[in-house]
């Protein structure tokens, strides 16, 4: 053939391309790549890929978790956290005393400042609390105040007065709190986004205080008492956050900026790292993990980057146990024993995530369940046999419902395999979009399905509450008087060791009878710029950004 | 030809108005609603939020409520973005799609044009074979591992620009690229295809009979025939790179209407959802009959047809 028009060709094909990628570099100012985690470091900037664009960051309206990331920067409750142990330390209270039964807390305020330099009163909490509480605005975690007298009936209507309601500013510095009984982690509580305070002057002026669409959280207008201030949101883009001169441990506060990036999908957040524009990610996809592992292995310790830590939560397979074989205790029981946890974290999930014994995950607030489920093929064959299933025979085929994900997949594979192995079983997968999923499992309209519950506040509680009979989370169908009855009497014990022991009582029913059958409590791992300081594996995955801090 | 467009533009009305009830049919018969969470919202508060929005009312009251703020020009509110309404979404996000389009097109049409008349001068020499090659490539390759690919090259090997994000300038050459580039094979075979036919024709040998040098054949005579079907196909196509393509929007992180149009129906956003399929719809129309019009203008034929 004729080669040297092939090369003409090809040749001029390659001009036309070099050009035309030069061009475009050209073009485009290329040079302005810039290092943003580099210079950040230099100007105390905080760069965070934060999953998802914010819904808002209006704290009662808000209920996801990127939402709250932003809400630790631009609000402060009555208490904070410790960055390490997120233990409750002094927030707008300095301090606060609690009545002997338990039921009264009172809260001195100190002198601190919303943003717009307003002082903060007890007021402006009774006042938030009341529009967090108010029908109108539809709260999805109004819920959560309803520990305090007559909220729940403030809430559903049932009274009109909130002077009746369990919230009163003794004067300008002095709040008082009255709970329906006493609750030890009532002061962990304080720290969900739910209970922060609200500007209601800056929302009056830009719409009704119980008004959803009102648009008071635009930059250059949103007022907060957090160490930081709203500087710019775009629409999905960026969220920025500057240091509030006026935030009364202002001192304390080193860095200047934080910015919040909205980047959905795992991989270009990883790659994102990778080309320095962000000093942390949410998460990481599950394949990266092995590699980081290892290259991190070739590291000193302080130049590492991938940070894995144990997340307050638990995943889980609920039965409906309203169905023949699955209504019988030895059978669920059975299905529990008959699965090897440690194989499907080792083998399937591979987060390094630790295999689910007991429901509650271990060292909770200092809680670690008593009782737990086994490993024991023998004893499930047996139970199997003496619920009348030998075998495995006449056991009905039943679905595993998931939403559609590969993680949860290959979960439910490893299980049906095992189970058929070990038991002789049979089981289905069954797997729905998010929503379809959702609403399958609130109508109970499942056989077996899949579960993951993360706990809002760092107590046993937020996880046992979850099987109570009144509970809208538990579709199982499954509960007990006693079991309702030994979280009650714990929910009025003030003594956290005999709280705790009540707490094991009750778990101990949940274990036995298991309704659910848990496989492994959550991680959360991700990729964090060593320069990073003050960034404290936290169990909530909260981090109080006032502590951080970066450094060469 | 006025006559023409106002015809087509009274057409249009009825057509949008069956595509939403239609999507309106099909939002209400998937299951699952907006406030389903992996948390249950309390019943209370369910309620609450369904008498907010107004979706406790009857489906064809809920469509009329909504047909009726549409006709204000309000698409009405996001349920999951409360302080946001869809109008301002579309606002913010469009423009952005619409630049990354604008790029994207310009870098199909260039590149692409180029390889189809490259090629078509002289069919099945190399010099047709490579860019073809190229072309078959370009089309095999899906964005979701060419745009991945660029950021490893460009941005994390060569750090020639940022991986991801929509700040700078440079920002938007590798999501345009990512973009382009699928569009480009597709103009090249298109035009390659329509260049060959044109060039068969006796009006062209009367081009070149009459001493005519070849690059005035090609761009003067050849070219207008023979990119009719990048035309056709560019109308459709257009809307398409317009709205916001989802894959690239998501690899680069880039904050425009791709993604809320895909996002507003795993989160069940009925005015999102009836919003994003609106504005879509209508700019489909309106690049279509764009097109039309611009087909009208390169063939007299059809110019004759007319009058």
């Amino acid at each position: 053939m004729r080669l040297n028009e092939t090369f003409k060709a090809l040749l001029g094909g390659l001009v036309v391309a070099g050009v035309f990628v030069l061009c475009l570099y050209a073009l485009s100012g290329g040079g302005n790549r810039q290092e943003r985690a580099d210079a950040g470091v230099l100007n105390q900037e905080l760069h965070l890929a934060n999953g998802v664009e914010p819904e808002d960051i209006d704290p009662h309206l808000t209920t996801g978790v990127a939402e709250h990331h932003i809400q630790l920067a631009l609000c402060e409750g009555l208490v904070s956290e410790d960055p390490v142990d997120l233990h409750p330390v002094a927030g707008v209270a300095k301090s606060w005393d609690i009545s002997s039964d338990g039921t009264v807390y009172t809260f001195h305020f100190r002198d601190a400042k919303w943003s717009n330099g307003d002082p903060i009163t007890a007021e402006d909490f009774v006042l938030s609390y009341k529009r967090a509480l108010t029908p109108k605005l539809a709260n999805e975690y109004a819920s959560m105040l309803f520990h305090v007298v007559n909220a729940r009936e403030y809430y559903n209507s049932g009274i009109e007065d909130f002077d009746q309601v369990g919230f009163k500013a003794i004067d300008d510095k002095t709040l008082e709190i009255t709970l329906n009984n006493s609750v030890p982690f009532f002061l962990s509580l304080l720290n969900h986004h739910s209970w922060y305070p609200v500007h209601i002057p800056t929302i009056r002026k830009y719409g009704g205080v119980d008004d959803r669409r009102n648009t008071w959280t635009r930059p250059g207008r949103f007022v907060g008492n957090g160490p930081f201030v709203l500087e710019d949101w775009r629409i999905n883009n960026v969220l920025i956050v500057r240091k509030n001169p006026l935030y009364w441990d202002a001192e304390r506060v080193q860095l200047n900026r934080i910015f919040f990036y909205p980047i959905e999908s795992y991989d270009t957040e990883e790659r994102a790292f990778r080309a320095g524009q962000v000093h942390k990610t949410e998460k990481l996809p599950l394949a990266k993990i092995p590699k980081y592992m290892a290259s991190d292995k070739e590291l000193p310790e302080e130049e590492r980057v991938l940070m894995s830590t144990p997340y307050l939560g638990t995943y889980h397979y609920m039965f409906n146990t309203s169905l023949p074989g699955l209504d019988n205790p030895k059978v669920r029981k059975a299905l529990n024993l008959a699965i090897d946890r440690e194989a499907i974290v080792k083998n399937v999930t591979q987060g390094g995530e630790m295999a689910a014994f007991s429901f509650v995950p271990p060292n909770c607030a200092g809680y670690t369940s008593k009782h737990q489920i086994e490993y024991n093929i023998a004893k499930a064959k047996q139970l199997m046999a003496e619920a009348g299933y030998p075998n495995g025979e006449g056991f009905p085929e039943y679905a595993i419902l998931y939403n559609t994900n590969e993680a949860h997949k290959t979960i439910a594979e490893a299980i049906q395999q095992m189970w058929e192995k070990n038991l002789g079983i049979k089981c289905k997968l069954e797997n729905q979009e998010w929503k379809v999923y959702l609403n399958s499992k609130t109508e109970g309209d499942f056989e077996m399905v899949r579960f993951g519950w993360i706990g809002d506040y760092n107590d046993p509680n937020t996880f046992l509450e979850l099987y109570t009979r009144e509970s809208g989370n538990n579709n199982s169908r499954w509960w007990s008087d006693d079991y309702d009855r030994l979280l009650q009497e714990a929910g009025q014990t003030g003594d956290q060791e005999k709280r705790y022991a009540i707490m094991q009582e009750a778990e101990k029913i949940l274990l036995d009878e298991l309704p659910i059958m848990p496989i492994y409590y959550y991680m959360t791992t991700y990729l964090i710029d060593p320069r990073v300081k003050g960034w404290h594996p936290t169990i909530l995955d909260h981090h109080p950004y006032k502590y951080v801090s970066l450094e060469e | 030809m006025l006559r023409f467009i106002a015809i087509r533009v009274a057409q249009a009305i009825p057509v949008l108005l069956i595509i939403s009830i239609v999507t309106f049919a099909m939002i209400k018969s998937v299951p699952g609603g907006p406030f389903d969470k992996e948390k249950k919202v309390p019943e209370e508060v369910e309620r609450a939020l369904n008498e907010y929005y107004h979706l406790d009312k009857p489906f064809v009251q809920q469509y009329f409520l909504w047909l009726g703020n549409v006709a204000k020009g309000d698409l009405g509110p996001s349920t999951k973005y409360p302080n946001r309404s869809v109008n301002e979404i579309i606002g913010a996000a469009f423009p952005i799609s619409l630049q990354l389009g604008i790029m994207g097109i310009g870098i199909a049409l260039t590149l692409g044009l180029l390889a189809g008349v490259v090629a078509s001068m002289r069919p099945n020499t190399a010099q047709d074979y490579i860019p073809m090659s190229f072309a078959m490539i370009g089309i095999c390759v899906p964005r979701f591992v060419i745009g991945p690919l660029f950021m490893l090259m460009f941005a994390i090997q060569w750090e020639w620009f940022n991986a991801s994000g929509w700040f700078f300038w440079s920002d938007r050459v590798l999501p345009a690229l990512t973009l382009g580039i699928f569009y480009a094979a597709y103009v090249a075979r298109l035009t390659r295809g329509g260049m060959l036919e044109v060039l068969g024709q006796d009006y062209i040998r009367t081009a070149r009979a009459k001493g005519a040098g070849e690059a005035r054949v090609i761009l003067r005579h050849a070219l207008r025939g023979g990119i009719r079907p990048v035309v056709s196909y560019f109308g459709p196509a257009m809307a398409n790179l317009l709205a916001g393509s989802f894959i690239v929007e998501k690899i680069f992180a880039i904050p425009g209407l791709g993604t809320f149009f895909i996002t507003s129906i795993s989160n069940r956003d009925q005015t999102m959802i009836l919003g994003t399929v609106l504005f879509y719809s209508v700019l489909i129309i309106t690049l279509n009959l764009i097109a039309d019009i611009v087909l009208i203008w390169l063939n007299p034929k059809l110019r004759f047809d007319e009058q």
